[in-house]
């Protein structure tokens, strides 16, 4: 929507204005208001988000019980160590975060593109799918725990019901069932991804060119191949956000599985499992940032590469 | 848009291709119709789950249609369940905290992107990297900075910042203005110069420039903002869960969290607290869904 920045000024010659330039033209007063509007936010980023990050680097070499700052005692790599290779969580919590990513990006994900493609096409009622489709987007993973917890519900829940198993022994307890209970997540989680996937693919459909389709299909290309070949790699951008997206969202999967039962028993996730270690009775918080900073480590990937395209694009414009 | 493509029987699948209204869609509506009911479903458990006393379900079963239907479990949760105190807590959350992030993103914003300095550039990646980590990775400096600040007892009762709403507002203040800034950035940039051009020749200040001529053109972007962040700081439910300790200053995301304990498997008034809960949501979204949506693409629409 915003990205057409590039409306050349008719003559004025700031289009590319060199740095400084237009600075020096400003008076003290003025340097002065524009300090502060540049400083207090800059300020609030650094002091309650990147020295907490840095914080959390440095006390993952230490040992501290969280109580008094004189007990911070150095232990190297030792809670890097121990979280490796004697937390037993750990390893769980791994794999449950990959899957977490793969079923994201594999059905979630799909499923939205679909669903945006589907009502791309001028079909009566496509507002009213929209509207339910989205609906899950507007509440909080934690909300989804507790409405999909009374859905999946031993002996109360519909799911049951509809499969002919409430009440019987063999009703499965979906959220409490550790075999079962992360693709019971995965679904619920699946409810509000897709929307959001759908509803971005919507505005980036919309945004390409009907003259590609139309020469696509002019050359002899079918629906099939004129959106995989020609539709598809000119929403780009909006792929990349949509890629982001999911990674991140599949790295920050916290409030639902701590809704259910705090990340335990078949749910570990390393965010659950950071939160475990500094609120628990040990409050062992050297562990607990040791966790932290692997999944920081893990999220700059995704992060550094996005950022890197959105702002070498910037520059360029 | 797509309906006006090329009529040629140019292929095996041209039907398809040149698909309009009506023919060729039955499977489609089948497909979506499948789709939504099965969407709607947890909603609608919930809150057929709500409307009935738990006499009622008790009685009959959960799955069953005999019995009465009331709002009984709504007043209930509302009242004594304390749904009305995490309501009222929510709102002192949120309001302050999406105008706060509103006004210093929109600040820095403007610096940002109507004035070329060196290290604009820079700031603006850590603003926006900053939105995008996982909370957990700050939680155990945050928690321990808040718990040393000392504060008198007549500002807070916990003798530092830990249990206030203060901390939540500034905690979600910092984490969204990257976002904000980084949408409003964009859309500042896509102003033409002249507009503060001709101000500054006028003799108008930094000032002037940001709050009678920048601010007033990104009203659009504002709105979308505002009701983006609304729905994001309303939903949020980590910062709460780490910083307040007691249950009756939680907002109603977080408050969610005792449910199970508080209504001891009550499950019509577990429901009738969710569905509390998910009302606000949806009423904005039905409210201000064109805000929302614009909202949210317009974030993604750089990348």
């Amino acid at each position: 929507m915003s990205a057409s920045t590039s409306a050349p000024a008719t003559g004025t010659g700031v289009k590319t204005p060199v740095p400084g330039r237009r600075v020096r033209r400003l008076s003290g007063r003025d340097k002065l208001v524009l300090g502060i509007m540049v400083a207090v936010p800059t300020l609030i980023q650094l002091v309650l988000i990147w020295i907490p990050t840095l914080l959390s680097i440095g006390l993952s070499f230490t040992r501290w019980n969280g109580l008094d700052l004189s007990d911070i005692k150095p232990a190297g790599t030792a809670n890097y160590e121990y979280v490796a290779q004697d937390y037993p969580p750990f390893w769980p919590a791994i794999q449950h975060n990959v899957l977490w990513l793969v079923f994201l990006a594999v059905i979630a994900t799909p499923l939205g593109l679909l669903l945006a493609v589907l009502l791309d096409q001028q079909i009566r009622g496509s507002k009213i799918y929209q509207s339910v489709f989205f609906t899950p987007v507007m509440l909080s993973l934690a909300l989804i725990g507790i409405i999909w917890q009374l859905f999946y519900n031993r002996d109360s829940g519909l799911l049951n019901f509809l499969l002919g198993t409430a009440g019987k022994p063999t009703a499965v307890d979906w959220f409490g069932d550790a075999s079962v209970n992360i693709w019971a997540a995965l679904f619920a989680a699946t409810w509000r991804h897709a929307g959001y996937v759908m509803i971005l693919y919507l505005a980036g459909l919309k945004g390409v060119d009907p003259a590609l389709k139309e020469a696509a299909a002019l050359d002899g290309a079918n629906a099939t191949q004129t959106f995989f070949r020609v539709v598809f790699p000119a929403m780009r951008p909006i792929n990349i956000v949509i890629i982001v997206i999911t990674l991140i969202e599949s790295l920050r999967a916290f409030d639902i599985v701590y809704v259910i039962n705090r990340g335990t028993n078949g749910l570990e996730l390393i965010s659950a499992l950071v939160i475990q270690n500094l609120v628990g009775e040990g409050q062992v918080i050297g562990v607990g940032s040791a966790l932290a900073v692997i999944l920081l480590v893990i999220s700059l990937v995704p992060i550094t590469w996005y950022l890197s395209r959105a702002f070498k694009k910037g520059a360029e414009e | 848009m797509s309906t006006s493509l090329s009529t040629r029987p140019a292929g095996s699948n041209a039907a398809e291709t040149g698909s309009r209204r009506g023919k060729r869609h039955y499977g489609t509506h089948i497909f979506l119709a499948v789709m939504a009911v099965i969407w709607l479903i947890p909603l609608l458990w919930t809150l057929f789950t709500a409307l009935r006393p738990k006499a009622d379900t008790d009685k009959y079963g959960y799955f069953s249609l005999q019995g009465s239907f009331s709002f009984d479990n709504f007043v209930q949760a509302w009242n004594q369940g304390g749904f009305s105190k995490y309501f009222w807590n929510s709102v002192l959350i949120t309001v302050p905290s999406v105008i706060l992030t509103l006004f210093l993103a929109s600040l820095m914003a403007f610096a940002v992107s109507r004035f070329s300095w060196r290290f604009n550039v820079t700031l603006l990646i850590m603003f926006t990297a900053g939105n995008l980590l996982p909370p957990q990775v700050l939680a155990a400096p945050l928690f321990e900075m808040f718990k040393h600040i000392q504060l008198p007892y007549a500002f807070s009762d916990s003798g530092n910042l830990l249990n206030t709403y203060v901390s939540v507002i500034a905690v979600d203040t910092a984490f969204q203005i990257g976002f904000c800034t980084f949408v409003l950035s964009n859309y500042m940039k896509a102003l033409s110069p002249d507009l503060t051009e001709a101000a500054l020749v006028d003799g108008a200040g930094v000032w002037t420039q940001y709050w009678s001529i920048i601010l007033p053109l990104c009203r659009p972007a504002l709105a979308a903002m505002a009701t983006l962040e609304v729905i994001f700081i309303y939903n949020d439910f980590f910062w709460p869960l780490l910083f307040i300790q007691s249950g009756d200053r939680l907002p109603l995301t977080t408050a969610i969290n005792n449910l199970q304990g508080n209504f001891l498997s009550n499950y019509n008034l577990i429901a009738a607290g969710a569905m509390i809960t998910a009302i606000p949501a949806l009423l904005i979204y039905v409210a201000l869904q064109r805000h929302f949506v614009a909202g949210l693409t317009l974030g993604s629409s750089k990348g």
